[in-house]
């Protein structure tokens, strides 16, 4: 079975890159999709707010800026908490988001921001970034950055972990976007964590119709099945994936069974039977499925590689080795389809006809 | 039963439709061969004695008449007796030898022990017939580094690893020079000699044929004499 695979090498490696290349595209897929899901998750939670508030009918997984500033001074007066602060998140484009805070009320909440370079804000067109950030866009404290149509100057590179990768001064976001007086949510810090529960209860009872949860329910909301067409973009590549394994496996395959014709008349004269032909190419396709499924999650180490080097600050690929045997069982699906007809022909193959075959 | 002919052919007949036209490849052949026969069959192209091989072989199913094997009639089996029947009871030896190219001379021979479900090493009778072929120390070679002459004798082992009833051997000497060809003939005439193998070979060369005990020839789909 090797041999065979041996004797046709080009064809059988291009036939495993091909395979390792659609695992690769699942898992990389995958892999951002949960990277950057936990990573905003652990921004969330390094913060340090032990209750996220957000508006009516907002969804998890996007930021608008759709509830009163008002709604902080309400959360404060709510027995067992410590500190309210309201943030402001805008996208910019793309996976990045630049956020608004009250610095004086926020660093109360947080500990405050942990300045690698630089330090806070001390004019309102000023801008501070996380290293990632900084690392992909080649910033240094002074450098100008354009964000949301307009310059801004880096006053301080801070350690990444908490928040959007850009952070400014909130009523200049809140003007600037004209959403003066709007918040996306409320972080809270509770003078008594552990009754975070009996919190919540107290505070959905004053703010009706507030999406109210503790930080850990909230970031277990940060998951695949939460974000909008996700899913089904996942099953499509997933079903691209099926396709060109498909492809490749079977004409890799037809082209070897049409050269190998006279081989199969051999075998069948020595008395194999059709299912002993059929699994005989079955069985070099499961080896090229399996080969190129290793060869995929190799590669995906790679591609996570790349994309931290270009893009550090926008894409986070996570290494989900849960989704190792479904790329490789979707790998193998592909290959094996792809070998049925192929391998149905050889084993159909008339005898006679295939020993007279040149 | 053991007295009674291993193979009984009586009035086989084989038609062929190739497009709209039938072509009657066997006319009612009449045949027997005794167990521990050498035959020879002899016939120009398309007189069919290739079609008459196929049948036996079980590679190709009989149109009307009757043909036994070791008692069993071959018009009454189906697709997966007929495999069956290759498996155990037929060994084939063609023209251009048809080892499978990627594999060694031992998986050439093992893969057909592999098909009939023999595993484990060859027995020691066997090794016995590799040093009768003279390929027991060429086993661990390709086709392609062998002589004509070499895998010829390799096919003839793989042919009969599994025991069959009848070794079909067409057209053995077909590819080789005449040196190689007298070694082919003679191991298959010690074969015979030896191990009482049955042997049916289809020739076009005379000499060749005077190798078997007797010659059959056949003209238009029917044997001349016996």
């Amino acid at each position: 079975m090797l041999e065979n695979l041996k004797h046709r090498p080009i064809r059988t490696l291009l036939s495993v890159v091909a395979i390792a290349i659609q695992v690769t595209m699942v898992l990389t897929l995958v892999g951002l999709s949960e990277g950057m899901l936990d990573d905003q998750a652990r921004r969330a939670r390094g913060v340090g707010a032990d209750v996220m508030v957000r508006a009516p009918s907002s969804s998890i997984i996007t930021f608008s800026p759709n509830m009163p500033a008002k709604v902080v001074s309400v959360v404060e007066q709510q027995p067992n908490v410590k500190i309210a602060t309201g943030v402001l998140t805008q996208g910019t484009g793309g996976f990045n988001y630049v956020t608004g805070v009250d610095l004086a009320q926020f660093n109360k909440l947080s500990g405050g921001f942990r300045f690698e370079k630089g330090g806070p804000f001390e004019h309102p067109d000023d801008v501070i970034v996380d290293q990632y950030y900084a690392e992909e866009h080649k910033l240094h404290v002074g450098s100008t950055v354009s964000i949301l149509n307009r310059p801004w100057r880096v006053s301080g590179i801070y350690q990444p972990g908490m928040l959007t990768r850009v952070v400014v001064p909130l009523d200049v976001l809140q003007d600037l976007t004209a959403n003066t007086g709007k918040i996306t949510m409320v972080y809270v810090k509770l003078d008594n964590p552990a009754e975070t529960t009996q919190a919540i209860a107290t505070m959905r009872d004053r703010l009706k119709d507030y999406q109210i949860y503790s930080m850990e329910e909230y970031t277990s909301l940060f998951s695949v099945s939460n974000v909008p067409m996700l899913k089904e973009f996942i099953w499509i590549v997933i079903g691209l994936g099926v396709l060109v394994g498909f492809l490749v496996v079977f004409l890799s395959m037809y082209t070897a069974v049409l050269e190998r014709t006279r081989e199969i008349g051999v075998l069948k004269a020595l008395g194999a039977s059709p299912g002993y032909v059929l699994n005989i190419l079955l069985r070099e396709t499961t080896l090229l499925a399996i080969a190129g499924s290793v060869l995929g999650i190799l590669l995906s180490y790679v591609t996570r590689f790349v994309i931290h080097t270009l893009t550090p600050g926008t894409l986070v690929q996570a290494i989900v080795v849960s989704w190792w045997p479904i790329a490789a069982a979707i790998a193998l699906v592909g290959a094996i389809l792809g070998a049925v007809y192929p391998g149905l022909k050889a084993a159909r193959q008339d005898a006679i006809e295939a020993l007279a075959y040149e | 039963m053991s007295d009674s002919p291993i193979i009984s052919i009586r009035d086989l007949r084989k038609v062929y439709r190739v497009g709209e036209v039938e072509v009657q490849a066997l006319r009612g052949v009449n045949l027997d061969i005794e167990r521990g026969e050498f035959v020879s069959i002899v016939g120009p192209s398309g007189s069919g004695k290739s079609t008459l091989f196929y049948i036996i072989g079980g590679l190709a199913p009989p149109t009307s008449g009757s043909i036994r094997i070791g008692g069993r009639d071959l018009l009454k089996m189906t697709e997966a007796q007929r495999t069956e029947l290759r498996k155990t009871s037929v060994g084939f030896v063609f023209q251009k030898y048809n080892l499978l190219p990627t594999l060694t001379a031992r998986d050439n021979i093992e893969i057909a022990r592999n098909i009939a479900h023999r595993n484990g090493p060859l027995d020691r009778d066997f090794q016995e017939v590799l040093e009768l072929l003279g390929i027991a120390n060429r086993l661990d070679h390709k086709p392609r580094a062998l002589s004509g002459g070499e895998q010829q004798r390799v096919a003839i082992a793989r042919a009969i690893v599994n025991g069959p009833a009848i070794l079909l051997a067409d057209e053995p000497t077909g590819n080789l020079d005449t040196e190689n060809s007298k070694v082919v003939l003679r191991l298959l005439r010690d074969l015979n000699e030896r191990t009482g193998q049955t042997i049916l070979m289809i020739t076009h060369n005379p000499e060749a044929a005077e190798y078997g005990h007797r010659i059959v020839r056949m003209r238009d789909g029917q044997i001349e004499n016996s």
